[in-house]
């Protein structure tokens, strides 16, 4: 391979690599929006939260390892983290949800901005706003493989994130395609009185979908924690996480993945070939100009359903 | 014109039923009873308490005073989940569809009271919950062909036209198996040909599945010819209730309603 076409495919890899990490973010906006209708902006700090959860529980001198009296292993770890979310969830449809439930989309989302600082604040006072290394045993570093055969660098935890992230995908797409459940979370996004009327218990889809927003958000905060530190910036790639939705369209599970890639690799690739030209730093803004641009043209995103008006 | 029909118990009764919103009085005291297998109408003027009574029976609004009985029994509110996981089906006035859903779907909605897999064979949704969806799956195309709408099954209902939206919301509140299905205005805004094919579907409903249908409309002529029983509400309250016949010839539904203009008394009459 020669030189030129090395480094343009080591850019494009990476730009894929890190727009998985970034789709793995907006798969939970996709989730909460489909099932109803609320941009949910304490996305990330769910993140944030999960990541610092998981941290807590595997450390030394974390309350649950004073209070058991004994480091729990990684699978507890997890477990405990996941029903941390799914309570989390519960709580949320208790204590905020439940009261708004015929009010417009932007009180919703008004509610969410509300619920991201109670979160940043709740998991400050509770696990402390340093930096935290957080190891779970993924690999990182460089694949031997891909440098010995191809002379590519590959970074392996991108490649566990990328397989992680298609697993995901596969599941929740079928899950809301072809099940029960999945028609539930759908209708109860279209019509709450309509969804009422057919037996669909609007608690219950709530509880469910903000408990799998939850899971979600712990595997990006996993995969983001492992690659950058647990820290409270993470709050801040949900803003990352916006132009990926616009582009994918806010209602769908593989648009999430697909407006991540071409977010990754368009910016990685702009600022590598046109970035010299205008002095650099268009990773900064290149999502951004980008969901504008679709946002004139296709503001349904690429895979999102067609927005209908009947007069 | 209505062969001699056999009815059978008292399926719901609503006694008393008082129903006010602040300081509105939107229902007054109103009972009647639906008896099974039977098709009951409830008419009466624009702002008579129609929709209301609909949406007590759902469970949509609590009455302030009075109760139900519904299969024997009595309480003072329903849950709309409660009446539809017990065998209470409905369409709205202004088509409450799933408007992104494709026309299966929408109807496979109907099913979710009857589906009973839990969430962990739902997501991965191999095993029983894959016997279970086709089974489902199975029993709405049967409702498919009944309807007639093989054609738009894959369409999304935001792009169909009014009256085949219509039908397909009757689709989903059949698929359920309702024991009583309740239809708000099914006919408003159709056509004449829209509304024969909607009576038809109706009356077919009724004799083939032995569904007990309530319904609200405002077309008189549609109404007398397909109901058994009528009550008719005006400013909330009862003021008949029996037979098509009998209600043509109360001099106070002929006032409170048809009196309004002497066109429609002709068409009646």
């Amino acid at each position: 391979m020669g030189s030129e076409l090395l480094f343009f495919s080591e850019t494009v890899i990476s730009g894929l690599m890190a727009g998985v990490m970034y789709s793995l973010v907006a798969l939970g906006f996709v989730l909460i929006f489909k099932a109803s209708g609320i941009f949910n902006f304490a996305q990330g700090v769910m993140c944030l939260f999960a990541a610092l959860a998981l941290y807590d529980f595997l450390s030394a001198d974390g309350w649950a390892s004073q209070l058991l009296g004994f480091t729990i292993p990684l699978w507890l770890a997890i477990v405990l983290t996941i029903a941390v979310m799914i309570v989390l969830a519960w709580l949320i449809e208790r204590l905020v949800l439940q009261y708004l439930v015929k009010q417009d989309p932007i009180i919703l989302f008004m509610a969410t901005i509300g619920l991201a600082y109670v979160l940043e604040g709740v998991g400050d006072i509770l696990f402390g706003s340093d930096v935290k290394p957080l190891d779970i045993g993924i690999p990182q570093g460089a694949s031997d493989w891909a440098l010995d055969t191809m002379g590519l660098y590959v970074e392996k935890l991108e490649v566990v994130a990328a397989v992680t992230a298609a697993l995901l995908v596969a599941v929740l797409a079928v899950f809301f395609q072809r099940t029960r459940i999945g028609r539930a979370l759908r209708a109860v996004a279209d019509d709450h009185q309509a969804a009422l009327s057919v037996g669909i218990s609007l608690r219950a889809i709530w509880v469910i979908v903000w408990s799998v927003a939850g899971i979600v958000a712990l595997v990006a905060g996993i995969m983001w924690g492992t690659k950058s530190g647990v820290q409270f910036s993470l709050s801040l790639i949900a803003l990352k996480a916006l132009p990926v939705l616009i582009l994918g369209g806010f209602t769908s599970v593989p648009g999430a993945i697909v407006g991540g890639l071409i977010i990754g690799v368009g910016e990685k690739v702009a600022e590598v070939y046109a970035g010299p030209l205008v002095g650099g730093a268009i990773e900064n803004w290149f999502a951004y100009m980008l969901a504008l641009a679709f946002l004139l043209f296709r503001p349904q995103g690429l895979f999102g359903e067609r927005i209908i008006e009947r007069v | 014109m209505t062969p001699e029909r056999k009815f059978g118990d008292v399926i719901l009764s609503v006694e008393h039923i008082t129903l006010t919103f602040g300081g509105v009085l939107a229902l007054e005291d109103v009972s009647f009873d639906i008896r099974e297998s039977e098709i009951r109408a409830i008419i009466g003027p624009n702002g008579a308490g129609k929709s209301s009574m609909l949406n007590v029976i759902n469970g949509f609004y609590h009455p302030q005073e009075g109760q139900i009985m519904y299969r024997g029994a009595t309480r003072s509110k329903m849950k709309p989940h409660y009446a539809a996981s017990h065998g209470i089906a409905r369409t709205f006035q202004n088509i409450a569809l799933f408007k992104g859903m494709s026309t299966l779907d929408n109807i496979m909605t109907g099913r979710n009271t009857k589906m009973k897999r839990g969430l962990f064979w739902q997501a991965i949704r191999i095993g029983p919950a894959m016997t279970e969806e086709i089974k489902h799956r199975d029993y709405v195309e049967h409702i498919i062909d009944f309807l007639e709408i093989q054609a738009i099954r894959k369409t999304p209902v935001g792009r169909l036209p009014y009256g085949m939206q219509k039908r397909v919301e009757l689709g989903r509140a059949l698929a359920a198996e309702p024991d009583l299905l309740l239809l708000d205005e099914p006919m408003a805004g159709m056509n004449v040909e829209e509304k024969e094919d909607m009576c038809r579907f109706i009356l077919d409903v009724n004799e083939q599945f032995g569904t007990t249908i309530a319904l609200i409309e405002h077309d008189m002529g549609v109404v007398m010819d397909i109901s058994d029983r009528v009550v008719v509400l005006d400013y909330g309250k009862k003021i008949a209730d029996g037979t098509p016949d009998e209600v043509r010839a109360n001099q106070d539904v002929i006032d409170a309603y048809l009196g309004i203009s002497q066109e429609e008394v002709g068409a009646v009459n």
